[in-house]
């Protein structure tokens, strides 16, 4: 059985069909990059399997139960954990403090318990602080964690919006273009993370135009076009198909990494 | 914003509890309990606006809660009117002791909260502003209509509350509620609850992405905001002796939300700190009658514009002047 299964997944906006059909299965422990030109569905594809969005059709299941029409957090919950196109933390806190708030998952005390400080909230609070220093060190981001967030950089900030993701313990990580935005270095730098969050035995789902990190990275590729699926298959597979070529046609040839 | 002092602490309850919760609420119960009645002892008329300022206090208190959540409330007289009437109803016609009835009144004001806020919660900005606006005129026009004890709606010769009877008693009651409500809020504010309330405040969709039910935490805090105008309405009854449909209009629910505004709603003294500095400020002003608003609105004006983080934040500023002028 597969892990995260897309089932026929159709969003239609008014008349535009902005998702059309799309199914495809991911299996755990895998990179699955989702491709495809600007407006092809790609975000709004990541919408419908986070259940931000309610699809038109079609259904997404995880370990065999079907996610898609609970509410976001829910989805969250059962370990599928996404993160923005658009870099998004909390601004107005510390890098530190956006990644323990994000520990909502695994308390012991309830929300009276919390309110009242009783020693199982605190025995909480001192669990999310290190395991957040800990997600922090980690992704590189150990010596900004007090900065306030709407004060770092915007590398910084991708890499945060990781941070957060991560500590909502998700047992698949959507990131839509992780690497947007950022320079060569910045890039070799997040894709060696993004290895590493894989190699802790998280399923990545990623979104990226940056063809040069993708075509390293990904275990499969799924391509999108118009809304549809148009290709699926091993990095080298997708190069070289004709059908995905044609779809970036017109585009410079190093946008499909030949 | 996170200049402020909670924002730049830890999360949560790392502190040990009951220390710093009594150095939070020392200063204040000192304040209450000791400088205010000093200065005013002999002067009835001065102490009854301390009295007034507290209970006031209280409810903004819970309106800065939906502030946290990042909502602009202006509700809080319709729930001040229904916890007040639900005081008169219930011990004027049922005999029920007032200290029955302000828990009571707590109560029905934050199950109402939870049935409104639901749906209307939803909604963010100016939307959510202007239906809780509305909300305070649709509760004056409910009483006005479905309460027949007294012409116009109102409930007259409410029972002051049993063992209450001097104006200092009243006083002393009043800065006790306000001082349980500031230690309630400075706790739910500091636990992991405050730290979702400013996660969803500066962005709920992504407060959702990890997890956090951002609809039930929305409907607590207003259901919580509620419950505190509920119950500094049955206050105000009990006080007063007497409530009408016009007891709070639109203009109080608005101040509820100024008095926030201007202490500052990152400290959880702002609504504290507003709500005395305000009521203070317009008795003074009365001696000038005819100038009194206008003075008054003045006031206003000047400090949003010179402090728009509310009074509070003035110590902060004066640091940083300082720092930089050396
Ligand atoms: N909420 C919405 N309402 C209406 N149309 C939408 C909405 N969201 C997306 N669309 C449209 O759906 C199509 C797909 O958008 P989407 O953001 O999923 O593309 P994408 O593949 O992520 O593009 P990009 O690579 O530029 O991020 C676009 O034509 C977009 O304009
Ligand atoms: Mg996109």
């Amino acid at each position: 059985m597969s892990f995260l299964k897309v089932e026929g997944l159709t969003k239609r906006f008014g008349g535009l069909v902005a998702v059309n059909g799309v199914s495809f299965d991911v299996n755990q422990g895998e990179i699955l990059s989702v491709i495809g030109p600007n407006g092809a569905g790609k975000s709004t594809l990541f919408k419908l399997i986070g259940s931000f969005m309610t699809p038109s059709a079609g259904r997404v299941l995880l370990d065999g139960a079907v996610i898609s029409g609970l509410s976001p957090h829910k989805v969250a919950r059962t370990g599928v954990v996404r993160t923005f196109q658009e870099t998004t933390v909390f601004k107005e806190m510390t890098a530190l403090q956006n990644v323990v708030v994000a520990h909502q998952l695994g308390h012991s005390a309830g929300p009276l318990g919390a309110f009242f400080a009783s020693p199982a909230a605190r025995a909480d609070d001192r669990r999310s602080q290190e395991n957040a220093e800990e997600i922090l060190g980690y992704l590189g981001l150990g010596h900004v964690r007090d900065e306030l967030a709407r004060n770092l950089p915007h590398g910084y900030l991708r890499t945060l919006g990781i941070a957060i993701a991560m500590a909502a313990s998700p047992r698949i990580l959507l990131l839509d273009e992780p690497f947007a935005g950022m320079n060569p270095e910045e890039t070799n730098r997040a894709v060696d993370m993004v290895e590493g969050i894989r190699r802790r035995g998280i399923t990545v789902l990623l979104v990226e135009h940056d063809m040069r990190a993708v075509m390293r990275i990904s275990d499969r590729i799924v391509v999108i076009s118009f809304g549809s699926k148009i290709a699926e298959g091993t990095p080298a597979e997708i190069r070289d198909n004709p059908t995905v070529i044609e779809a970036y046609l017109g585009q410079d040839d190093e946008t499909i990494g030949h | 914003m996170a200049t402020s002092t909670e924002a730049a602490g830890m999360i949560g309850a790392t502190s040990p509890g009951s220390r710093r919760a009594l150095i939070a609420i020392l200063p204040l119960a000192i304040l209450l309990y000791a400088v205010v009645p000093f200065i005013l002892r002999g002067q009835p008329y001065w102490l009854n606006v301390m009295t007034n300022a507290a209970i006031l206090s209280f409810g903004s208190l819970g309106v800065w809660v939906t502030f946290a959540i990042g909502r602009v409330n202006i509700a809080q007289g319709a729930f001040a009117l229904l916890g007040g009437y639900t005081t008169a109803i219930l011990s004027t016609v049922f005999g029920l002791s007032f200290w029955l009835c302000l828990p009571l009144s707590g109560v029905v004001a934050a199950l109402v909260g939870t049935l409104i806020g639901w749906p209307l919660l939803r909604l963010r900005g100016i939307y959510f502003a202007m239906v809780t606006l509305s909300l305070t005129e649709a509760m004056r026009l409910l009483f006005l209509n479905t309460v027949t004890l007294h012409d116009g709606g109102g409930v007259l010769n409410i029972p002051r509350p049993a063992g209450i009877d001097t104006p200092l008693d009243f006083y002393l009651f009043a800065a006790t509620l306000l001082l349980v409500g500031y230690l309630a809020v400075w706790r739910l504010a500091g636990s992991r609850i405050g730290w979702v309330f400013r996660s969803m405040r500066q962005n709920e969709e992504l407060a959702m992405s990890i997890g956090i039910n951002v609809a039930r935490y929305r409907v607590f805090a207003f259901a919580f905001c509620s419950a505190m105008g509920g119950m500094a309405g049955a206050c105000f009854a009990s006080l007063q002796q007497n409530i009408y449909p016009a007891t709070y209009t639109v203009t109080d629910s608005i101040n509820f939300m100024l008095y926030c505004f201007l202490g500052g709603l990152d400290f959880v003294l702002g609504p504290i700190v507003g709500t005395f500095g305000l009521i203070i400020a317009f008795e003074l002003l009365r001696s000038i009658q005819e100038y009194q608003a206008l003075l008054y609105g003045a006031l206003m004006i000047l400090v949003m514009l010179f402090l728009p983080n509310g009074v509070l934040s003035l110590p902060s500023i004066i640091r940083r002047f300082w720092r930089s002028g050396r």
